[in-house]
């Protein structure tokens, strides 16, 4: 199946999706990858107010490329990074932010059952962030520049931003651990 | 060329090599995604290829880098003993990156590794990383290899004892289950055996230099069908091709010792060379 979202997502928006559906989303995205993690959960801990929202959003693992234009920023290179990085710290931000899509590559270990009834995990072509720049159609704001370029979080516009694909649904479904499962299998074969 | 090239001009040549590398795929990698889409039969990698092979068309046509990991910059350099620079040539390397870091742009990616503080080039205690090996002759071959952290972070070295070879299959097997859709595959495996604990992990590293369709040696192909056969496939997502190629350097090694390193690469097996100095 293939579905066209808008955001802010509501989980009614989510829900219906199963792993291995296309995906396309319009609206807003923000990007965080390992150090925005961090401070959010951080900030959390201190109790204190994050500079965003998460209601509803869409999270897109990825470290833009960014250029700095007499009109403001401008995207050149945006692909997503490697998700994994972010699994231990995905499950407790989605204890307390209604976050309703992860955007990212290559999966998150032993994370679908904090993705159970409440968001999902879609993959973007890795490495092709020539391809989403071009579905990037401008840069809303950055929060916490300190950070670094590929650390700051990036608040971006998308249109028909995809085809993105279900990774991991909101039922438990991961396509991503049953790959490497059988690969698993074919590999104690080879060893017989 | 002149061995007396200017050192303005080899900063220009440099920073060129880093864009041409960031930009376009060499042709032997376009064409083997290619056949790696053609082959393939599950829908959701065939569409993953596609999108690739539409990036590097996008990434080619718009002259913007390939992927937004534009990595840290790899040097490999053949010095000919009789090419005289007349300036500093790792300081000029340098130079160029920084220079190609504001030019192009690329990702700032180097970072002190304990406070993370960027250094906002590229540049930094140690990188870029130049490996200079001295070859007879008046020219100067540099290869640059800008290397992205999502393969780099999947790569391992084994120390085993010098009874196990047959084990080195299996450790790459491993590797490559363990890694999954992480490192952007289809990825090329480098791999380096023997010499010492940093020079396997060299070896490997060179070893994914070597162009996808050069013949591959019967362990080579035999690794190769082993890894393809575990059905990670494009991204992790399931597929036929999890590895594009298997290229295998070896060194002699200690009696005692069995160093093995994998060196993993993504789709996106950018690398780029230049020659100065006469032809001879």
């Amino acid at each position: 199946m293939e579905y066209h979202l808008q955001t802010p997502l509501k989980f009614e928006d989510i829900e219906k999706l199963n792993a291995g559906d296309i995906v396309y989303i319009s609206g807003e995205i923000l990007t965080a990858r390992d150090e925005a993690h961090a401070r959010i959960l951080e900030m959390e801990e201190k109790g204190e107010e994050l500079p965003f929202s998460l209601e509803g959003a869409v999270i897109y693992h990825c470290g833009p490329l960014m250029q700095q234009t007499e009109s403001g920023w401008k995207v050149i290179s945006a692909g997503p990074t490697t998700s994994g990085r972010m699994s231990k710290m995905t499950p407790p931000l989605l204890k307390t932010h209604k976050v309703r899509a992860i955007i990212g590559k290559g999966g998150m270990k032993n994370v679908a059952d904090s993705l159970k009834s409440c968001c999902v995990y879609i993959a973007y072509t890795g490495g092709c962030a020539a391809l989403a720049a071009e579905l990037i159609k401008d840069v809303k704001t950055v929060h916490w520049p300190d950070l670094g370029m590929p650390e700051a979080v990036w608040v971006l516009r998308v249109e028909k931003f995809g085809p993105l694909i279900v990774g991991i649904d909101a039922k438990g479904k991961d396509i991503f651990s049953e790959v490497r499962e059988k690969a698993e299998k074919v590999l104690e074969e080879l060893q017989k | 060329m002149s061995s007396k090239i200017s050192r303005e001009n080899f900063i220009r040549s440099i920073a060129d090599l880093i864009r041409k590398a960031e930009i376009e795929l060499p042709d032997d990698v376009v064409n083997a995604l290619r056949k790696a889409e053609s082959i393939e039969e599950n829908q959701v990698a065939k569409s993953q290829l596609q999108a690739i092979l539409k990036n590097i068309e996008i990434a080619k046509n718009h002259g913007v880098p390939m992927c937004q990991d534009t990595g840290i910059m790899i040097f490999f350099a053949e010095l000919g003993t009789e090419f005289q620079p007349g300036f500093d040539l790792e300081a000029a390397v340098r130079d160029a990156v920084a220079l190609a870091t504001r030019e192009i742009p690329l990702r700032p990616n180097a970072v002190d590794p304990l406070n993370r503080n960027n250094s906002g080039n590229n540049t930094g205690s140690g990188i870029p990383d130049i490996h200079w090996k001295l070859v007879p002759g008046k020219q100067l071959k540099i290869t640059v290899s800008p290397k992205g952290a999502g393969s780099e972070n999947m790569s391992a070295l084994r120390m085993f004892n010098p009874t196990e070879a047959g084990s080195i299959k299996n450790f790459v097997l491993e590797t490559v289950i363990n890694a999954g859709g992480m490192p952007c595959p289809p990825l090329t495996l480098g791999i380096g055996i023997g010499g010492s604990f940093d020079k396997a992990a060299r070896l490997a590293k060179e070893a994914l230099l070597e162009p996808l369709d050069a013949p591959m040696n019967e362990l080579e192909q035999e690794v190769l069908e082993a890894v393809n056969a575990l059905g990670i496939g494009c991204m992790g997502l399931g597929g036929s091709t999890t590895a594009l190629a298997v290229h295998i350097k070896t060194a002699h090694c200690h009696t005692a010792s069995l160093p093995v390193a994998i060196n993993i690469q993504c789709w996106a097996n950018r690398h780029a060379s230049i020659v100065f100095g006469e032809e001879e």
